[in-house]
């Protein structure tokens, strides 16, 4: 009862900690509108529609963007600055066009006739996934400082110091973490949308 | 000082900033940094305080003015007219303001006063103190999570100012009335408004309970177990917890019918006809397809968590000050954080029971029923343990003693109502009546706010630099307050139970409820006495503030927590030194016949060479 425990405080990085918290307020978000869509779908007076091809090719880039990520992180943790740069570049040009994809989407799904003021079933897509957009923007938005300061040259002290950093990888490897999120996020909302609709 | 993110940091900056510059930081903080955008926690602890009582009086006040219409409906209030101006042309309260004011005092004071300024004041001020860390684990968000809360203020108050006023929906903010702005004049810009503020409050409270969890489960000093932790530490958790699960829930309801409002959606409207004529959606059809229940069961996903959210820091504080001021541990500790556990589980199985009347599957509110009586045994092995507690103790009879007492009868009086309306079949007669007001009042509202007094009592010196409230001024605030309390809620049961619905602008036309005019005199007397002996603690606050006694040592009430380790005045940092270590639990009060066994020093510092004695007293 009364001996010193030396136990170590410190598991896990409190930033990547809360970060996973985070993810988990916006697991319950989204839990909240597909259970909605549930509840409603289950109400009766239900329109169904195939959804837009164009989701695919959305989730292919979302996808790509992934592995391109992992390979911008092993070549920073490597200190290989070049293929880092050209990997962060390839994965922010992906989530670019990610958006612009899911956008496309929806004017194919309005094309459809199936419009975000009409019945509720297809509401529910636009709203979903356009929350979804957002929390992409919201990573490439980060992405993209990252790739500016990546861009800039530092002098060679400075340059130094950041390679003795041990926490150097640890503002990338919390974008990356997610990243990955929003995109493992999209995947479960395209399947529920093609097994609930 | 330039880098406060994460434990370890923390630790190495300011070991060497202590053994070097002592004072520096001092200096290095302006009026700005220091006072406005802080980053320490105690500060910021502070903020949320202050501004949870200005708001506190705004939401108790508009209380007063309904008070006054539902007990005098065809009297003239002259200072109406002056204080409302158009929404009290004549001195006499117009109908539509009714509501507006119903509605602003339910989300005044469950979302500013007992959520931000309970939880976000006392999980600000204790959890760094109590499990010994310099800081939250973000000090950034943690300022962001307060100005955030801000923020959501200033959008609510700008929304008592508009032409067409404030939402006037109620509190959950009901659709259809909070989905069409031409239900009524609040559900315009008011209801928008209203919107907004809840996002951004959202958004603060989840930038909250990440930094909390995070610090207590990452920066706990050396030696602090998770079973160590005071259990003031415990709810805060727990609460946190709750709060990150349910508010983004929340979030997504209010998303939804901000699209219904303002983008032509129908998640929650459908088959709406006014004047005559049905509504209809931009591609001109019939707007149909909506559920308003789907709103209710999204809001109350949240909104059953919220209560809990609510009233656990409460049940820490009252816990940790009951233990301290009896001079005994804690009766049943394990028992006390199993319970808290059990409620944060049950809080999410339970919401449907505030929706018995919705035209719900009775199967399905059986089980509801089911999960809503379970909460009972939690709750009541916390009623045991305090009274456990305090039995035989050698009480010291301060305020903050008083309102725990207080809090346990509230909570029992109130707790016990929740079993009748926690079944359906008496529920349905019971809802929406007064006797549901009373039951929340007294087991929510006024618990938690005994809660918050508790907290301020107690934990004033660490608020302001060591000063101390006066405890005759106390005595007073307690005895008017808890009695009054009684007063205000206890005839509002005999009065939901005779069907008496709640939300009514006037009794007087209905012959079966103009009866109780004299009851309701009587409600709104006691609250007006328990509103002005508010006074008495604001000014008690105020004064004690700016000129109370000083402590005159580290540790006048001789508790074992970690909190009191810290200087009179302690900088951002906490302690000037290294962190104290931690060798025991908080509560080991009396042990081996010692009455003061803090948690900081080992057992030879306590019972000399001998060591700790064997049997654990209890």
């Amino acid at each position: 009862m009364s001996t010193i425990t030396l136990q170590k405080t410190q598991r896990i990085h409190p930033k990547k900690f809360a970060l996973w918290l985070g993810l988990g307020t916006i697991i319950m978000m989204f839990a909240g509108l597909t259970s909605a869509f549930i509840v409603r779908r289950a109400a009766g007076n239900w329109v169904e529609f195939e959804l837009p091809p164009t989701f695919l090719i959305s989730t292919l880039l979302i996808a790509l963007s992934s592995f391109t990520l992992v390979m911008a992180l092993r070549a920073f943790k490597a200190l290989n600055q070049v293929t880092y740069k050209r990997m962060l570049g390839l994965t922010l040009l992906l989530g670019i066009g990610f958006m612009i994809t899911q956008y496309m989407a929806w004017l194919q799904l309005t094309g459809y006739g199936i419009l975000l003021q009409g019945n509720p079933s297809g509401s529910f897509v636009y709203v979903i996934s356009g929350l979804h957009a957002v929390h992409v923007l919201g990573g490439v938005v980060f992405m993209a400082l990252f790739y500016v300061n990546a861009l800039r040259k530092l002098d060679p002290v400075a340059a130094l110091l950041q390679e003795i950093n041990t926490e150097r990888a640890l503002p990338l490897e919390l974008l990356a973490t997610y990243w990955h999120f929003v995109g493992i996020l999209w995947l479960y909302l395209l399947v529920f949308f093609y097994y609930f609709r | 000082m330039a880098i406060l993110e994460s434990g370890t940091e923390i630790t190495q900056v300011h070991v060497q900033h202590d053994e070097h510059h002592e004072h520096e930081h001092h200096h290095e903080e302006g009026f700005i940094s220091k006072y406005i955008f802080s980053q320490d926690h105690k500060m910021i602890a502070r903020q949320f305080l202050i501004t949870g009582v200005i708001w506190s009086f705004i939401g108790v006040l508009f209380s007063v003015i309904f008070r006054l219409q539902l007990a005098w409906p065809d009297e003239s209030f002259p200072i109406l007219e002056t204080l409302l101006g158009k929404w009290a042309e004549g001195g006499k309260l117009a109908p539509n303001f009714y509501y507006a004011l119903v509605t602003m005092h339910g989300t005044i004071m469950v979302f500013f006063v007992l959520t931000a300024g309970l939880s976000g004041t006392f999980s600000n001020l204790l959890i760094p103190l109590q499990i010994g860390a310099r800081d939250m684990a973000s000090p950034f968000l943690n300022m962001l999570s307060y100005w955030f809360f801000f923020l959501a203020g200033i959008i609510m108050l700008i929304s008592l100012f508009i032409s067409t006023g404030p939402a006037d929906g109620g509190w959950t903010a009901y659709p259809p009335l909070s989905g069409l702005p031409q239900a009524s004049p609040g559900s315009e810009f008011g209801m928008t408004l209203w919107l907004l503020s809840m996002a951004v409050f959202i958004v603060s409270s989840l930038l909250g309970g990440l930094n909390y969890i995070t610090t207590i489960l990452n920066m706990r000093t050396e030696g602090m177990t998770m079973m160590r932790m005071p259990l003031t530490i415990w709810a805060f958790f727990f609460t946190a917890v709750l709060g990150v699960l349910s508010f983004p829930v929340l979030l997504s309801g209010a998303i939804l019918l901000l699209f219904d409002r303002h983008l032509g959606t129908s998640f929650y409207l459908s088959d709406i006809y006014i004047a005559g004529k049905p509504l209809t959606n931009a591609a001109g059809e019939i707007l149909q397809g909506g559920s308003p229940i789907l709103f209710q069961h999204l809001f109350w996903f949240l909104g059953h968590p919220e209560v809990y959210i609510v009233i656990l820091p409460a049940m820490g504080m009252v816990s940790h000050v009951l233990a301290t001021n009896s001079r005994k541990p804690i009766f049943g500790y394990s028992a006390m954080v199993m319970s808290i556990l059990a409620i944060t589980v049950l809080a999410f199985l339970v919401w449907a029971h505030h929706m018995f009347v919705s035209g719900m599957n009775p199967f399905i509110g059986s089980i509801f029923v089911l999960f809503t009586l379970l909460i009972a045994v939690p709750s009541a092995i916390k009623v045991f343990n305090w009274i456990g507690t305090i039995w035989r103790g050698n009480i010291n009879f301060t305020p903050d003693t008083l309102f725990s007492i207080g809090f346990v009868s509230l909570f029992i009086s109130g707790g016990l109502t929740g079993l009748y309306l926690g079944n359906s079949t008496l529920d349905i007669p019971l809802h929406d009546t007064y006797f549901v007001v009373a039951h929340f009042h007294i087991v929510m509202g006024l618990a938690a706010g005994f809660g918050l007094f508790v907290g301020v009592y107690h934990w004033f010196p660490k608020l302001f630099n060591g000063r101390q409230m006066n405890n005759t001024l106390g005595y007073i605030h307690f005895w008017i307050t808890f009695i009054g309390s009684y007063c205000i809620f206890w005839p509002m049961h005999y009065l939901g139970m005779t069907g008496v619905p709640r939300r009514y602008f006037q009794f007087s036309n209905f012959e079966t409820f103009d009866v109780y005019g004299d009851l309701n005199v009587f409600i709104t007397l006691a609250a007006i006495m328990v509103f002005f002996a508010q006074f008495v603690f604001v000014i008690n606050f105020v004064h004690s503030a700016l000129y109370g006694k000083k402590m005159t040592s580290l540790n006048p009430l001789s508790s074992n927590s970690l909190e009191w380790t810290t200087p009179i005045e302690p900088g951002h940092g906490n302690w000037p030194g290294a962190i104290p270590k931690v060798y025991r639990g908080p509560y080991e009060y009396g042990r081996g016949g010692v009455d003061y066994v803090p948690q900081h020093l080992n057992d030879q510092q306590i019972w000399g060479e001998k060591g700790a004695p064997q049997e654990v007293a209890h």
